[in-house]
């Protein structure tokens, strides 16, 4: 695609030997060894196999990390056998996964089955391609990089309905139902959430995105940033199937989902696949409310920016994690009830008032003391009345009954 | 030829997934089938340079049009088609109305003008002309689209809200619960 702009041809104008660009200066010292015809190759292919392992890493550091702060939050140790404090136990999981006997029930579709896992795996791996996640460091960066990441993130829900229809197993497709129900409810609110960072930008692509939140002016720091951060979250946690919205699983009601029927690799691939698309839509909330890689204030620009990134990352992560330790789940009804009566109107509301910043983008002191006061009562009475709209009347008030 | 590999690496693709939407018996088949022709078609757009228009197709044919398609096949309970011929006894209807449709695609662009055009030398547009386009010029075609899909949601939505409970004659005799069969969850 000639609309990519070369990152190398960029790399070549920009390099300094800072600590900031290293990643940068090193991949373009490496590629400089190759003869020059199979330049753009090497490092194409090298900048592929950074994010493979960075990332892959990540998904290791991040399940062991996860279920030790999830035993922390519920008074319990969490893996301690092996290794130091069990932290070698994402290893112990992997040679298990892989070893394990893969099984493929006599009935199933068994192309569909075998392809299901991968029809996940391999596009979320793409959606990394277009995160920048340091200054000069997206892999590609193209003019419509938030269009790309969504348009590759659709993929996922036919890759369920594949796994819980190729299974032959009620459980499975009726899992699968819920998870597309439930994916496609909360892309809605996802891409309304995301509009208004493009409206303000003016702009598809990730870098641009990024350029427009100077240290000190993140979109976060807005009252439409902090509404569309919050509701971005929320559809995103959804999205990868996460608790409290994981509600495709259900041991008591439908087994695992349209995971049922799955096991070995190919249910670590699913695995896997669930917590990379965890990791991308979080690097997009990042870069679309946090500033990507850009620090908070500008007295600490010294520090590099891909250290900004994964910090932002980091604590999203964790985050999440903690949503996951303290939140109780929904049950389906209020799960959709809560996407299409409360995140939608909200979403599409958030949309007015971002045309509204916009419109009054040039106030001074008192106006600019306005228009905050203004957007921000906006959201807050539509939140207020939209969440007593939602609360369901026909049912008694709960009592709860405590043993003494 | 070398340089024109992926054209036809894609069109192969595409072109066999369309035929295999076409004639496979299982519908599940052909739904996905049709999501791995769209997917192409995708590529397709992507290899010509319209970056935004192969990203919205696949937003929109697999993200949404495909997956509607799976649902309306689980929905009307007929996945796999009996033994015995599977081609539709009205097919010729069938050709007349795809030649119809076929020619007044076809027709329109070999008449008009910007065939003579010469192609800019830099191939694609960037989002931003697209997107200005869309709000100036061709802002009118683009409400009308909204408008009609917006009629088009507000229509299903009549069509579901159909059986309410006060809509129904007044009988107390309630269907007896049904047993869930694997039929009735489309299990071959």
């Amino acid at each position: 695609m000639r609309s990519a702009r070369n990152p190398l041809a960029r790399l070549s104008t920009e390099m300094d030997g800072s600590i900031d660009q290293i990643f940068v200066s090193t991949l373009h010292r490496i590629a400089s060894l190759a003869p020059p015809a199979a330049q753009p190759l090497v490092s194409m292919l090298l900048i592929i196999a950074g994010i493979m392992v960075v990332f892959g890493s990540c998904f290791a550091l991040t399940t062991i990390v996860e279920r030790k702060t999830l035993g922390r939050m519920q008074n319990r140790y969490g893996p301690n056998r092996v290794g130091p404090f069990g932290f070698f136990q994402p290893i112990a999981d992997g040679i298990k996964m892989l070893t394990k006997e893969d099984i493929v029930p006599f009935s199933a579709d068994k192309a569909l089955h075998f392809l299901a896992p991968l029809v996940l795996t391999v596009p979320v791996w793409l959606a990394f391609a277009v995160l920048p996640v340091g200054r000069n460091m997206a892999a590609i960066d193209l003019d419509a990089g938030i269009l790309f990441f969504f348009a590759i993130g659709s993929a996922s829900e036919l890759s369920v309905f594949m796994a819980g229809w190729s299974s032959q197993n009620k459980y499975s497709l009726i899992g699968a139902m819920r998870a597309i129900a439930q994916m496609i409810s909360y892309e809605v609110p996802l891409l309304l959430a995301a509009m208004p960072v493009l409206m303000l930008s003016g702009s598809l692509s990730l870098a641009d995105i990024v350029q427009a939140q100077p240290p000190g002016h993140w979109f976060l720091f807005t009252p439409w940033g902090l509404a569309g951060f919050g509701m971005f979250l929320i559809a995103a946690t959804a999205e990868s199937n996460r608790s409290p919205f994981d509600l495709p699983e259900g041991e008591s009601e439908i087994i695992a989902g349209y995971l049922t029927e799955y096991s070995g690799f190919k249910y670590a691939l699913f695995f896997l696949g669930e917590y990379l698309g965890l990791f991308a839509v979080t690097g997009l909330a990042v870069t679309l409310y946090l500033g990507g890689w850009q620090a908070p204030v500008s007295f600490l620009q010294w520090f590099p920016s891909w250290a900004w990134f994964a910090l932002k990352f980091a604590a999203l992560i964790l985050l999440f994690i903690w949503a996951r330790a303290t939140l109780p789940r929904l049950r389906l009804d209020q799960l959709l009830n809560f996407a299409w009566k409360f995140l939608v109107p909200l979403a599409l509301l958030n949309l007015l008032v971002a045309g509204i910043w916009w419109w009054t983008g040039r106030a001074q002191f008192p106006g600019l003391l306005i228009r905050w006061l203004v957007c921000s009562a906006i959201l807050a009475a539509a939140y207020i009345l939209l969440g007593r709209g939602l609360k369901d009347h026909k049912l008694p008030p709960h009592r709860y009954h405590y043993a003494v | 030829m070398l340089s024109e590999f992926p054209f036809y690496a894609l069109a192969l693709v595409t072109l066999f997934a369309a035929i295999a939407a076409m004639t496979l018996r299982n519908l599940v088949h052909c739904a996905l089938c049709a999501a791995a022709a769209f997917t192409g078609v995708g590529a397709l757009y992507l290899l010509l340079d319209a970056p935004f228009v192969g990203f919205a197709q696949l937003l929109v044919y697999v993200g949404a049009v495909a997956i509607l398609i799976i649902f309306a096949v689980l929905l009307t309970c007929a996945a796999e088609t009996g033994p015995g011929i599977a081609f539709s006894s009205s097919w010729l209807a069938g050709v007349c109305a795809v030649a119809l449709v076929l020619a007044g695609l076809v027709l329109p662009i070999l008449m008009s003008p910007s065939l003579d055009r010469l192609a800019p030398p830099v191939a694609g547009a960037p989002v931003k002309d697209i997107g200005n386009q869309l709000m100036t010029i061709y802002v009118l075609p683009l409400e009308t689209i909204g408008l009609l899909l917006t009629a088009a949601l507000i229509g299903a939505v009549v069509i579901a809200m159909q059986d309410k409970p006060d809509a129904q004659p007044a009988s107390d005799v309630k269907p007896p619960p049904r047993e869930i069969a694997d039929k009735d969850l489309c299990l071959r």
